[in-house]
C-alpha cells in the first residue's frame, strides 16, 4: 500500500511542479521517490498484507512490484533528456507515475475489480503518452490505434469478468476458484475464460491479437516505446499469470487454446522481424515474439512458472532498455532508425557497439547473457510439464530469432563505416547503459541471484 | 427487484450478447472514428446491463458497484480517445480511420 501512496503522491507533485516552477528539482525527487517506494515494497517481502480482500501484497506481488520499480528507475534516467526538450515535461512524468500505480495494482490484485482498474489506470496513461508527440502524425496514429485496440480489448475483458461473476456470484479470486470446481455452467465458464484470454492477449500482444503492437511501437516516441515494451509487458504478464494461476487452474481447457496462440505468436513474431529494415519495428516484432516465450510458462502452469516468468520479464526488460537507449541515441544523431544507421559503429563507438552486442545476444538467448537462462528456465518448466513439442517449436523459432539479432551485430562489426565521428553519449545515458549491460552479464553468470525469490 | 427478475436470466444474457456483438461489428466494419467510439461504448454498456442483471439475480451489490467503476473508466477512456482524435484531426483534417495508414510493414 505504501508503494501506491508514494507513487500517487509523486504523480500529484509532478503535476503541481509546473505551477510552482519546480521543474529542476523534480527529476531527482522522482528518482528518490522511486527508491523510497522500492525500499518500502522490498520491506514487505515475507510479510503479506491483504487490503479488504481487494489487493494482496504477497511475495509474488512484492517481487514484481520491485522489478517494475527498478525498470521504471532506469527508464526515467533514460528518458529525462527527451522529455526535458518538450514543453510539458511534468505532465509526461506524472502520467508515467500514475501508470506505474496501475502496474503495481495489476501485479497485486486479489479481486477482478482491481484487475480491471489496474489495467485501465495503466492503459489510459499510456494511450496519452503514445500520442504525446502532438505534431507528428506517426505518433498520433500510434496513440489512436493503441487507444482503439486497447478499449476494444477492455470490452472483451469486461464481458469475460461479467460472465465469471454471473456463474460464481463473486469477484474475489479465491471464491471464484472454489466456485468453479463445483459449478454446472461449463459453457458460460468457458466463454468467460476465453473472453478474458482474448482481453489479456490483446494487452500482452499474443497472436492473433498482436497486430496493433508493431504499429504502435513504431509510431510512439522511442522512450514511450521502451516503457511499453518493458513495464507494460511485465505488468501484463504478471496479471495474466496471477489471474489464471489462482482462478482457472481447475476449469476448462483454455491451455490447449493458449498452446496454439503461443505457437502462432512465436512464428509470426520471429518471421516478421526477419524482413524489417527499421530497427525499431524489428524490436517491436521481437517484443511480440518474446511475449510468446513468456506465455509458454503460462501454458505449462506449474510451481516453477512464476519464477520463470519473473526472470524472463526482468532480463528481457533490462536488455530492451539497453537496445532502445542505443537506438534512441543513434537515431537522434543520424536521423534514421534503420539497421543501416548502425553500420560500422564498432570503429567509431566501440563501447556502444559492445553494449548493443550484449543486448542483442541476450535477446537472442545466447550464453553467457541473461537471455539464455531466461529461455532455459521457461523451456525447463515446459518440459517438466510435458510440453516437449512446444519447446521444440520454440527452439526453432529462437533459431530464426538469432538470424535477425545477428544482422544488427554484423552491421556494427563487419560493414564499412559511414562516418567516423564518435557519437557523444550523455552521462545519464552512459550510466543506464553501464548498469543494464553489467546486469545482463551478471544475471547471465549468476541466475540464482534472483531466481529463488518467488 | 422483483420486476427485474420477472424476465428469465437467459434473456438478459442473450440481449447483452447481441448488443455486444453489434458493438464488435461496429468497431470492425465502420470507418468513421466517432462511430467506432460509439460502438465501443455500446460494448461496455452491454456489459453493464448484464452485470446489473447478474447482480440482481445473485442478490449481491458487488455487481452494481462494478458498474459504477465501469462507467467512470469508460468516461475517462472516451475523454482521452476524443482528445487523441482531435490531435489526429488537426494533422489530417479527417476522422476517417483509413487516413491513418503510415505505419505498416
Amino acid at each position: 500500500m505504501n508503494t501506491l501512496l508514494i507513487l500517487s503522491a509523486l504523480g500529484v507533485i509532478a503535476l503541481f511542479a509546473e505551477i510552482f516552477r519546480f521543474r529542476k528539482g523534480l527529476f531527482p525527487l522522482i528518482l528518490l521517490g522511486l527508491a523510497a517506494a522500492f525500499i518500502f515494497t522490498a520491506n514487505q517481502y515475507n510479510h503479506p498484507h491483504v487490503f479488504f480482500g481487494m489487493m494482496n501484497f504477497d511475495n509474488y506481488a512484492v517481487i514484481f512490484s520491485c522489478s517494475i520499480l527498478v525498470i521504471a528507475f532506469l527508464w526515467f534516467m533514460m528518458a529525462k533528456n527527451y522529455f526535458l526538450q518538450e514543453t510539458s515535461v511534468t505532465d509526461h512524468f506524472s502520467l508515467i507515475l500514475f501508470s506505474l500505480v496501475g502496474a503495481v495494482v495489476m501485479v497485486s490484485f486479489s479481486n477482478l475489480t482491481m484487475l480491471f482498474l489496474g489495467i485501465e489506470i495503466l492503459s489510459v496513461s499510456v494511450y496519452v503518452l503514445a500520442a504525446s508527440d502532438k505534431s507528428n502524425v506517426m505518433s498520433n496514429e500510434s496513440g489512436f490505434k493503441y487507444f482503439l485496440m486497447g478499449s476494444f480489448a477492455t470490452g472483451f475483458l469486461l464481458f469475460g469478468i461479467t460472465l465469471i461473476y454471473g456463474v460464481t456470484g463473486s469477484f474475489d479470486l479465491a471464491t471464484i476458484h472454489t466456485q468453479l470446481t463445483t459449478t454446472n455452467e461449463k459453457g458460460l465458464v468457458l466463454a468467460g475464460i476465453l473472453l478474458l484470454l482474448v482481453g489479456l492477449s490483446f494487452k500482452s500482444s499474443l497472436a492473433p491479437f498482436h497486430f496493433w503492437a508493431p504499429d504502435v511501437y513504431e509510431g510512439a516516441p522511442t522512450t514511450v516505446t521502451t516503457y511499453m515494451a518493458t513495464v507494460v509487458k511485465t505488468a501484463a504478464f504478471a496479471a495474466f499469470f496471477r489471474l489464471f494461476s489462482t482462478c482457472f487452474t481447475a476449469a476448462g481447457n483454455w491451455s490447449d487454446i493458449l498452446w496454439w496462440m503461443v505457437v502462432l505468436t512465436l512464428f509470426i513474431g520471429n518471421v516478421s522481424a526477419v524482413r524489417q529494415k527499421s530497427l525499431k519495428r524489428l524490436l517491436a516484432y521481437s517484443s511480440v515474439a518474446h511475449a510468446g516465450y513468456i506465455a509458454i510458462a503460462i501454458v505449462s502452469m506449474s510451481a516453477t512458472s512464476a519464477s520463470a516468468i519473473f526472470y524472463y520479464t526482468l532480463t528481457y526488460s533490462i536488455s530492451s532498455i539497453t537496445a532502445f537507449t542505443i537506438l534512441f541515441i543513434v537515431s537522434r544523431y543520424k536521423g534514421s532508425k534503420d539497421i543501416s544507421a548502425f553500420e560500422g559503429m564498432s570503429k567509431a563507438n566501440p563501447l556502444l557497439a559492445f553494449a548493443m552486442t550484449v543486448a542483442m545476444l541476450s535477446l537472442a538467448g545466447i550464453p553467457p547473457t541473461a537471455g539464455f537462462f531466461a529461455k532455459y528456465y521457461v523451456f525447463l518448466t515446459a518440459i517438466n510439464h510435458g510440453n516437449t513439442l512446444l519447446v521444440l517449436l520454440a527452439v526453432i523459432a529462437a533459431l530464426i530469432g538469432i538470424y535477425y539479432y545477428f544482422r544488427v551485430i554484423i552491421a556494427m562489426y563487419f560493414k564499412p563505416e559511414q562516418q567516423l565521428v564518435p557519437i557523444q553519449v550523455g552521462p545519464l545515458h552512459r550510466t543506464v547503459l553501464i548498469i543494464t549491460t553489467v546486469l545482463t552479464l551478471l544475471l547471465g553468470l549468476f541466475p540464482n541471484l534472483v531466481l529463488g525469490w518467488i | 427487484m422483483t420486476d427485474l427478475k420477472a424476465i428469465p436470466l437467459d434473456w438478459y444474457i442473450l440481449l447483452s450478447s447481441i448488443l455486444f456483438c453489434i458493438g464488435i461489428m461496429g468497431v470492425l466494419f465502420r470507418r468513421n472514428a466517432i462511430i467506432i467510439f460509439m460502438s465501443i461504448e455500446l460494448m461496455l454498456n452491454a456489459v453493464n446491463l448484464l452485470l446489473v442483471a447478474f447482480s440482481a439475480y445473485h442478490n449481491d451489490a458487488a455487481g452494481q458497484v462494478f458498474v459504477f467503476f465501469t462507467m467512470a473508466v469508460a468516461a475517462a477512456e472516451i475523454a482521452v480517445g476524443l482528445a487523441i482524435l482531435i490531435v489526429v484531426y488537426r494533422n489530417t483534417k479527417s476522422t476517417d480511420i483509413d487516413v491513418l495508414n503510415r505505419l505498416k510493414g
